[in-house]
C-alpha cells in the first residue's frame, strides 16, 4: 500500500515537473480577448478604440511572441456581468485565451477577476475604476493598469486643494458608488487642509439638478465636487453652465470624466472643469505620436482616453513579459511583469506592485476655455502631476490577500 | 408528438456536452428559459402581461447569492430560500396588481420591479453596482461537489425540466383550464362561478416561485448577481424571449430563450454590431413568425393534418 502510494506521488511528481517544462507557449498562439462596451455607454472611452490600441501594440511588437503568433479577439459584454462572465469562460475554455484586456463596468471586472483567478490567466484591466480589484478582490494575475477611484479621488482632491480650491461642496449620486466617491475625495480634501461646507445627494440618474446646483451655488464654496457618473456628470455639468455657476467664480470637479466626455459637452459648456487621468494625449511629443498614429486608424475619429491608451500599454508589457518569461503560463507572466519596469509613450518607469496595482503619475487637468484652446482636441491644460508613489492607495490599506503584513 | 418531441429534446440535452456545446451556455439559457416559462404561465396562459418579473428574478438570485456566500448553506436550500423570497414577493406584489388588467397590471408590476430595483441599489447586502461576485458553488446536499461545470450541468437540467414539468401539468390540470377560461374571457369565467382574484392571484404566484427559481439556478451557474438582473431591461428581455419562441405554446419560451441568449453571447464577437443584427433578427421574427417560432411551426403542423374539408373555414 505504501509503496503504491510513493509510486503514485512520484509518478504525480514526474507529471507536473514535465508539465511545467513542456508549458512553453500553450497551443502555440498567445490569445489575448480584449473584452468591454461596444456599443453602450462607455463605447467611446473603450470600444473599438481599445481592439484597435491592442491590435496596434501587437503589431508593433512584431507581431510575433518568443516565435509564436499572436491572436487578438474581441467582444461586447454590453455591460451585463453574466455575459461577460460566460464570454470569457467560453474563451478560456474553449479557444484557450491567454490573457484578458481592458473590462471597463466594475461588476463586469470582477467577475472576470474571479473567472482568470480561478483559471490561472492574466488580467489586464484598463476599463474598470474600483479599487477593490487590487485591495479584497486582488489577483495575482490581475494587473490594474490605467488608474482607479482611490487615484482620481486623491489627485482630484488633495492636488486642488493646494492649488487653492481648500472650500468644497460635494452633489453626490445616492448609491454606494457615489458615497465612497465622496467619503475618499473628503478624506483628502480634509487631509490636504481643506474644509468640506455641505453635501447634497440626488437620486441616480437625475434629469433636473437646478435645486441641488442652487445649494451648491449658495453654499459659496470654491470648488463643487461632482461624485457622480456618467449621464448624471454630463447633466450637472450642462445645467451648472446654464446656471452661469463656472462664470461666477466657482470650478466644478468632476471624479470621473473622460476626454470624450469634454468633446461631446464642447468647451463652451465644460470650461474650467477640474479633472483627474493618466493620459492626456497631448502631454509631450511621445503621446502626440501615438495619438496621432492612433486617430488615423481609427478613421480619423478620436485622439485616445486614457482607457484606450492604457490597453496599447497593458499588451505590450504583457507581450515583452511573455518574451522574457519564454512562456505565457500567467503565473509566470504575472511575476515577469511585475518585475520589469513599465516604459511607454504614457508611463515613465512605471512599476506592478504586488497587488496588482500599476504605479503611474496622474495628471491634474482643467479644461481650457474656448478661446485658448488652439487646434482639434487642445482641450486641456495640466495643472500639476501627482506622482505614481503619491497618488496610488498605499498598499497596507488595500486589505489585499496577497500582501503580507 | 408532443411526446417525441420532448424525449428528443431531452436526449439531446442530456448529450450535448459530450458533443461539443459549451455546458455553461446551456445552463444559462436553461436558466432563462425557466424564467421565459414562468413569464408565459402568466401572459400565455392567464393572458396577464407583466413587467416586472425582472424583480423575482433579481430578488431570488440576490438572495440565493448572499446565503451561498455569507452564510454558506448547501445548493438546495439556498435555492429554496431564494424561491421562497421570490414567492413571498409574489404574493405581495399579485396581491396589488392582479386588480387591474391590461396596461395597467403592466405599469404596476413595472413601478413595483422598479422599487426593488432601487432597493436592490441602495441595500448594503446586495453590494450595488458591484453585485455579489465569487459566490461559491456550494455542494449538493452537503456531499455532492458541484465544482465541475459536467456536475453541475446535470443538476441543472433536472431543475429545469423539473420546472418544465410542473408548467406542464399546471397548464394541462382543470387549475389549467380555469386559467384559460380567463384568459379567454373573465367575464364569463366569473359568471360561472370561479373566484377570477385567486385563480390570478395563485397563477401570479407560481409564476413569480418559478422566476425565482431561475433566478437562483442562474446564480449557481454564473457565480454572480448583479444589478442587471433585476433591472427592467431584464423585464423586457423575457418578455422578447416569450415572444420569439410562441406566447401560449409550451416549447416556444425555451426556445425563445435559447435564441435570445445565443445571440447575446455569440454574437459578442461582432462587437458594436450586435444590437443592430438582435434588433433586425426580432422585426424579421414579428413580421415573419407572428405567432413566435414555435406557435407558428405548431400552426402549420395543425394545417398539414387537419382533414382537407375544413380548409373552407375563413382562417384565423
Amino acid at each position: 500500500m505504501k509503496q503504491t502510494i510513493s509510486m503514485l506521488s512520484t509518478a504525480a511528481a514526474f507529471v507536473f515537473a514535465t508539465g511545467a517544462a513542456t508549458a512553453q507557449i500553450s497551443d502555440d498562439t498567445v490569445k489575448i480577448g480584449v473584452m468591454n462596451d461596444q456599443s453602450g455607454l462607455y463605447a467611446d472611452i473603450t470600444g473599438p478604440g481599445s481592439v484597435l490600441a491592442a491590435r496596434m501594440a501587437v503589431e508593433d511588437f512584431g507581431g510575433k511572441v518568443a516565435g509564436k503568433s499572436i491572436e487578438v479577439l474581441f467582444a461586447d459584454h454590453q455591460n451585463k456581468p453574466d455575459i461577460g462572465a460566460n464570454v470569457v469562460r467560453q474563451w478560456i475554455d474553449t479557444q484557450q485565451v491567454d490573457a484578458i484586456a481592458d473590462v471597463p463596468t466594475s461588476s463586469v471586472a470582477l467577475a472576470v477577476q474571479e473567472i482568470t483567478r480561478e483559471k490561472n490567466r492574466m488580467f489586464l484591466m484598463s476599463g474598470p475604476a474600483s479599487s477593490d480589484l487590487t485591495g479584497k478582490a486582488c489577483s495575482e494575475t490581475g494587473i490594474h493598469w490605467t488608474y482607479d477611484t482611490y487615484a482620481l479621488a486623491n489627485g482630484t482632491g488633495k492636488a486642488l486643494v493646494k492649488q487653492g480650491g481648500d472650500s468644497w461642496f460635494f452633489l453626490t449620486a445616492d448609491y454606494a458608488f457615489g458615497h465612497a466617491l465622496e467619503r475618499d475625495t473628503s478624506k483628502f480634501v480634509q487631509e490636504g487642509g481643506g474644509k468640506v461646507l455641505g453635501v447634497v445627494r440626488h437620486p441616480l440618474s437625475t434629469a433636473d439638478f437646478s435645486s441641488f446646483l442652487l445649494q451648491a451655488q449658495a453654499s459659496k464654496a470654491k470648488i463643487i465636487g461632482l461624485a457622480n457618473a456618467g449621464g448624471d456628470t454630463i447633466n450637472s455639468i450642462k445645467q451648472a453652465s446654464e446656471f452661469g455657476i463656472v462664470a461666477g467664480g466657482q470650478r466644478l470637479a468632476g471624479l470621473l470624466v473622460f476626454i470624450n466626455d469634454v468633446h461631446a459637452l464642447g468647451l463652451k459648456t465644460a470650461q474650467g472643469l477640474v479633472i483627474s487621468e493618466s493620459f492626456y494625449w497631448d502631454l509631450n511629443d511621445e503621446t502626440r505620436a501615438f495619438s496621432k498614429r492612433f486617430a488615423e486608424k481609427n478613421k480619423g475619429n478620436m485622439v485616445p482616453s486614457m482607457i484606450q491608451a492604457g490597453v496599447y500599454g497593458a499588451v505590450s508589457h504583457y507581450l515583452k513579459a511573455v518574451q522574457a518569461a519564454g512562456t505565457d503560463e500567467a503565473k509566470a507572466v504575472a511575476k515577469k511583469m511585475k518585475e520589469l519596469p513599465i516604459n511607454d509613450f504614457m508611463t515613465k518607469n512605471g512599476s506592478i506592485r504586488e497587488d496588482g496595482r500599476v504605479l503611474r503619475d496622474m495628471h491634474l487637468l482643467q479644461v481650457k476655455k474656448p478661446e485658448e484652446s488652439k487646434y482639434k482636441y487642445d482641450y486641456y491644460k495640466v495643472l500639476t502631476t501627482v506622482p505614481g508613489t503619491e497618488a496610488f492607495r498605499p498598499l497596507a490599506q488595500g486589505g489585499c490577500p496577497l500582501v503580507k503584513s | 408528438m408532443n411526446r417525441f418531441v420532448a424525449f428528443g429534446l431531452l436526449a439531446l440535452l442530456l448529450v450535448a456536452p459530450w458533443i461539443g456545446v459549451y455546458p455553461v451556455f446551456i445552463m444559462k439559457a436553461l436558466c432563462f428559459g425557466m424564467f421565459a416559462i414562468a413569464f408565459n404561465l402568466l401572459i400565455g396562459y392567464v393572458g396577464l402581461l407583466s413587467f416586472g418579473h425582472a424583480m423575482f428574478f433579481g430578488s431570488a438570485s440576490y438572495i440565493t447569492g448572499h446565503i451561498l456566500k455569507v452564510w454558506g448553506w448547501s445548493a438546495e436550500l439556498s435555492i429554496i430560500a431564494g424561491v421562497l423570497a421570490a414567492t413571498i414577493l409574489g404574493v405581495a406584489a399579485g396581491w396589488i396588481a392582479i386588480r387591474r388588467q391590461g396596461i395597467y397590471f403592466a405599469m404596476i408590476t413595472l413601478a413595483l420591479s422598479q422599487m426593488v430595483y432601487f432597493f436592490c441599489v441602495q441595500a448594503p447586502f446586495t453590494g450595488g453596482e458591484d453585485g455579489i461576485q465569487s459566490i461559491p458553488r456550494q455542494p449538493l446536499f452537503g456531499i455532492i461537489d458541484l465544482k465541475s461545470d459536467m456536475t453541475l450541468y446535470y443538476f441543472v437540467v433536472a431543475i429545469a425540466v423539473g420546472a418544465f414539468l410542473l408548467v406542464y401539468r399546471i397548464i394541462h390540470s382543470p387549475f389549467g383550464q380555469v386559467l384559460k377560461a380567463i384568459r379567454e374571457n373573465e367575464a364569463r369565467a366569473t359568471s360561472l362561478g370561479y373566484n377570477v382574484d385567486r385563480y390570478k392571484l395563485l397563477a401570479f404566484v407560481l409564476s413569480a416561485a418559478l422566476a425565482g427559481l431561475a433566478g437562483s439556478t442562474k446564480v449557481l451557474v454564473m457565480q454572480l448577481a448583479s444589478l442587471t438582473d433585476v433591472f427592467w431591461p431584464m423585464s423586457g428581455e423575457v418578455i422578447l424571449m416569450t415572444l420569439v419562441g410562441g406566447i401560449g405554446t409550451i416549447f416556444g419560451p425555451v426556445l425563445g430563450a435559447f435564441i435570445v441568449i445565443a445571440m447575446q453571447n455569440y454574437l459578442a464577437g461582432i462587437g458594436e454590431w450586435v444590437l443592430v443584427i438582435q434588433g433586425v433578427v426580432f422585426v424579421i421574427i414579428v413580421l415573419a413568425f407572428r405567432r413566435g417560432i414555435v406557435g407558428e411551426l405548431m400552426a402549420l403542423w395543425d394545417r398539414r393534418n387537419k382533414p382537407a374539408p375544413t380548409a373552407v373555414q375563413p382562417a384565423e
